[in-house]
């Protein structure tokens, strides 16, 4: 019998499989970074180093625009999206096994269940009809609604996870609501905030076919201008700007963490 | 109305406002044009008509003679079972790998979470696309087969249902591990000692500790991934190929060069009410659950 | 307020301040075009640019129900597009696209004659044609060594060519090009005749790999595909990175189609649309178009300023006796029928 002590956290082979997966999700992202430096157009025949096609990005207007548009559009919806779900959740804390509660968190899921084209076309109908024109602001509208159930599940499961304890101490010590609310449950609240904010920032930075259907002049977005560019096969220049999409966000997360850990600390 | 269901209301308003008016509305709007008739080039006109609905059972021959055709019920269960095999091999992989997560110190938790999540960031449909060129004839797996000597020509892995299946899972894993880790994360260590305290071994410590607790969890992943992988149209575009489809492409076909607006709306109303259906009744018994309490 | 909130607060704000500011500064001549994907030249839109002082904004579709859902749902700011011929004189009739009487444009002189009378627009009053072409198949003559002059090799594949086809995805395409073959008129509704457009297109498809209308040429050129249904001028661009392969000017014919050029009604500048066509019309203007994206124009005289490899392409010109026939949409009965054929055969 070895001499080693059970750990229970340590399953064997646990690891190694991990790792696989890791490999498995991280293959395409390592092509999509190795082949933004390739010189040669043909993706995956090497033809030497080059920081071209970043150049190439740089200098190409449309795709600048797109990618202002797409990041406007996200940054406004995370804001959005997050503020609906903070205050959703919150409802959820009492009432929510009632009539009103269910159909809060169905209508909040809705978004997820319901075919991405069906929800374009609609939307474009919707918009039309009602005659509703405020540019990137319709763009801006329709992406809050299919974030909002992004930010909502994490924000929701650390909620029901804090139990009421520590809010009840704070009570003790504000009698205002609001202010144990800033002061006690939203510190508590802000790692999940965060991470909601980012699977919405993400989600609308991903969209591609209600963007594409209801942009209109200079509203296309990042995805939709690739989407045109991978109808003629996949040039590095995609690669490049993933590559930087990829960079960025890895940064932006990074300083959302050390924030947070300042702030901590505070 | 007491003050702590005023401020409930309040609270509730804005989201529901938000989602009934953005939501709900233009979807009952797509309902709606499933119940009328196709306008030449797409578009919809008067008068209201069930022939949507009817179109996917009966349809009209190439003579002219109406019979019962199973082909878009071919289509719609090719689906849902391309779907279902992407939940359960999302299962598979992802519920090991939440526990591995899980298990890891607290400080490499963020960061193997983090990894999880980051590829979401990158655009789906250049995640995707990217499988075309490592799987395809000249692509890189093949390319590395060759130079090692193991083939001598290609081996085709693209256009094939597994090649949709290895897409879909790609694209959905973390919204299965991360409800699963999110529950897990929450596990009592002590309930696990005592379990193994009492000579339980790892497999029936999963099965009696670990399992019920996740459960929610999966259920849960398995509805986040159910859903968009039966409504998904590029996975089976890019990596099947287009020599069969799927319900996402068949809707996508109908609001264009099919140009069949009320169909379209029709078959989607059918999958949503079969979604909604199944979210319904998982979340009616595991309501208490999914709310994490 | 904690830090987070605060900043991303500003972020947003920002954000939004910054947007506004951009489109306020764009608002001056800017000439919006929405157009395929792929078919336009960087370089003419950058001699456009250099010579008018007029910024181009181009934004992207794939296909025609996309551009009609636009401009039926009210889209505005586009001030040209490009729409197929079938889709035209529904547009005029919706009032979707604007008259601009091209032919009082600088330039139109150089217009070839045969399109200033067309069916669809005489007088040239809504459009232009923009670049017209045919579609047909390309084999690569270095796999397969035979005699190429049928659509034959496309249906009926020899077993070299099996499992290495590909098609269109679009149902009227491929159903066209069927039809074309079987010698079929166009929107046929005879039950008969499409039985056997039917039959032909599954017993085709065991030996398809692909059905899909986009990436043709770099499966081409990779020889994922060994032989596609394919239009001239991406078979031309496909040639000359590899110079194997062979479009095919088939005996049974081939189907024509023509994009025109088309100024939304809604357009926010129709005067710089105007310019830009008329720019579209110099000889120089239409062989940079001809050269870059490989289609012909509505312009004569731009022989003399292609290099030699378009010039002289064969995937230009087709033979005297080449039977190109346009497909004009259907009627909703034909649609319909052919809705079905396809569903069944990708089912």
């Amino acid at each position: 019998m070895s001499n080693k002590p059970f750990d229970w956290r340590a399953t064997p082979g646990l690891g190694g499989f991990s790792l696989i997966v890791f490999l498995f999700l991280y293959a395409p992202l390592l092509v999509i970074v190795i082949y933004s430096f390739n010189v040669g157009r043909q993706a995956t025949v090497w033809e030497g180093f080059s920081f071209d096609w970043y150049a190439r990005v740089f200098s190409n207007r449309d795709m600048g625009v797109a990618l202002r548009n797409s990041l406007i559009v996200a940054a406004a919806s995370m804001a959005l999206s997050t503020t609906l779900a903070v205050t959703a959740a919150l409802s959820m804390r009492r009432g929510a096994s009632g009539a009103g509660g269910k159909l809060t968190l169905g209508l909040i899921l809705l978004p997820l269940v319901v075919p991405e084209i069906v929800v374009a076309v609609a939307t474009l109908v919707f918009f039309s009809g009602i005659g509703l024109k405020l540019g990137l602001g319709n763009l801006i509208i329709a992406h809050t609604v299919f974030c909002v159930p992004f930010a909502f599940l994490p924000i929701q499961a650390r909620l029901a996870d804090m139990g009421s304890a520590v809010e009840d101490a704070g009570r003790d010590l504000y009698s205002d609501e609001w202010q144990v609310f800033r002061r006690v449950t939203l510190p508590l609240l802000m790692p999940a905030i965060l991470s909601g904010a980012m699977l919405a920032f993400a989600s609308s930075l991903d969209d591609f076919l209600i963007s594409m259907l209801l942009a209109d002049a200079g509203q296309t977005t990042l995805p939709v201008y690739i989407y045109g560019m991978l109808r003629l096969g996949v040039s590095p220049e995609v690669n490049a700007v993933s590559t930087l999409l990829l960079g960025s966000s890895v940064l932006i997360v990074l300083v959302a963490l050390r924030l947070q850990r300042m702030s901590k600390a505070k | 109305m007491s003050s702590a269901s005023r401020s409930t209301a309040l609270l509730r308003a804005p989201v529901l406002l938000t989602m009934i008016l953005f939501m709900v509305l233009p979807m009952g709007v797509a309902v709606v044009y499933s119940f009328l008739t196709n306008g030449a080039y797409g578009g919809v006109k008067l008068p209201f008509t069930t022939a949507a609905y009817l179109k996917l059972l009966v349809q009209e021959d190439l003579d002219g003679k109406l019979g019962f055709s199973p082909a878009y019920l071919i289509i719609l269960w090719r689906s849902v079972l391309l779907a279902g095999l992407t939940v359960i091999i999302s299962i598979i992989i992802g519920l090991p790998l939440a526990w591995y997560i899980a298990c890891a110190a607290p400080a490499k938790r963020g960061r193997l979470l983090l990894l999880v999540t980051l590829p979401f960031w990158i655009n789906t449909l250049i995640r995707t696309y990217c499988w075309v060129l490592i799987l395809r004839d000249e692509g890189l797996v093949n390319q590395s087969l060759r130079r090692m000597g193991l083939i001598d020509g290609h081996i085709q892995f693209l256009y094939n249902d597994v090649a949709i299946l290895l897409g879909m899972v790609y694209t959905y894993l973390p919204f299965m591990v991360l409800p699963i880790f999110a529950v897990l994360e929450r596990l009592n260590g002590d309930i696990i000692e005592a379990s193994h305290d009492l000579y339980a071994d790892r497999w029936t410590t999963f099965r009696r500790m670990v399992w019920p607790i996740a459960m929610p969890g999966t259920i849960a992943g398995s509805l986040l991934v159910f859903a968009p992988a039966l409504g998904s149209f590029l996975a089976p575009d890019l990596l099947g190929g287009g020599k069969r489809l799927m319900i996402g492409s068949l809707i996508q076909l109908q609001f264009s060069s099919s140009r069949n607006w009320p169909f379209g709306s029709a078959l989607a109303t059918v999958v949503s009410i079969g979604i909604l259906l199944a979210l319904f009744l998982v979340v009616r018994k595991n309501f208490d659950k999914v709310l994490g309490r | 307020m904690t830090t987070i909130s605060r900043l991303s607060r500003t972020a947003v704000v920002a954000a939004v301040f910054a947007a506004v500011i951009g489109a306020a500064a764009k608002a001056e001549d800017t000439l919006h075009i929405y157009n395929w994907n792929g078919y336009i030249s960087q370089a003419m839109l950058d001699k456009f640019t250099a010579e008018t002082g007029v910024t181009v904004a181009l934004d992207t579709f794939d296909n025609n129900e996309t551009l009609l859902a636009k401009l039926r749902g009210g889209s505005s700011g586009y001030d040209i597009t490009v729409a197929s011929t079938d889709f035209v004189p529904l547009m005029i009739e919706e009032k979707l696209i604007q008259p601009v009487n091209i032919s009082e444009l600088p330039g139109y002189e150089n217009v070839d004659a045969q399109w200033k009378e067309t069916t669809w627009d005489p007088g040239n009053v809504y459009s232009i044609p923009y670049f017209w072409g045919v579609t047909s198949y390309a084999v690569d003559t270095a796999v397969y060594t035979g005699p190429t002059d049928s659509m034959e090799l496309l249906f009926n594949p020899p077993a070299e060519l099996q499992g290495k086809i590909g098609m269109f995805s679009s149902p009227t395409e491929v159903i066209a090009l069927a039809m074309r073959y079987l010698d079929i008129a166009p929107c046929s509704t005879d039950a008969e005749e499409l039985k056997a457009v039917d039959a032909l297109l599954q017993s085709q498809k065991a030996s398809v790999k692909i059905y899909d209308s986009s990436g043709i040429l770099g499966r081409l050129v990779s020889g994922e595909t060994v032989i596609s249904q394919v239009a001239n001028g991406e078979a031309l661009q496909a040639r000359l990175q590899k110079p194997s392969l062979k479009f095919v000017f088939a005996k049974e014919g081939g189907v024509a189609w023509i994009d025109n050029l088309v100024v939304p009604a809604s357009a926010a500048r129709p005067d710089l649309a105007k310019k830009f066509l008329s720019f579209l019309m110099d000889p120089a203007n239409a062989a940079l178009q001809q050269k870059d994206v490989g289609y012909p124009t509505a312009v004569v005289g731009t022989g003399p300023m292609l290099p030699p490899e378009v010039a002289s392409a064969p995937e230009a010109s087709p033979p005297a006796d080449y039977k190109k026939v346009v497909s004009p949409v259907c009627s909703e009965e034909a649609a319909q029928k052919y809705d079905l054929i396809w569903t069944r055969l990708r089912q």
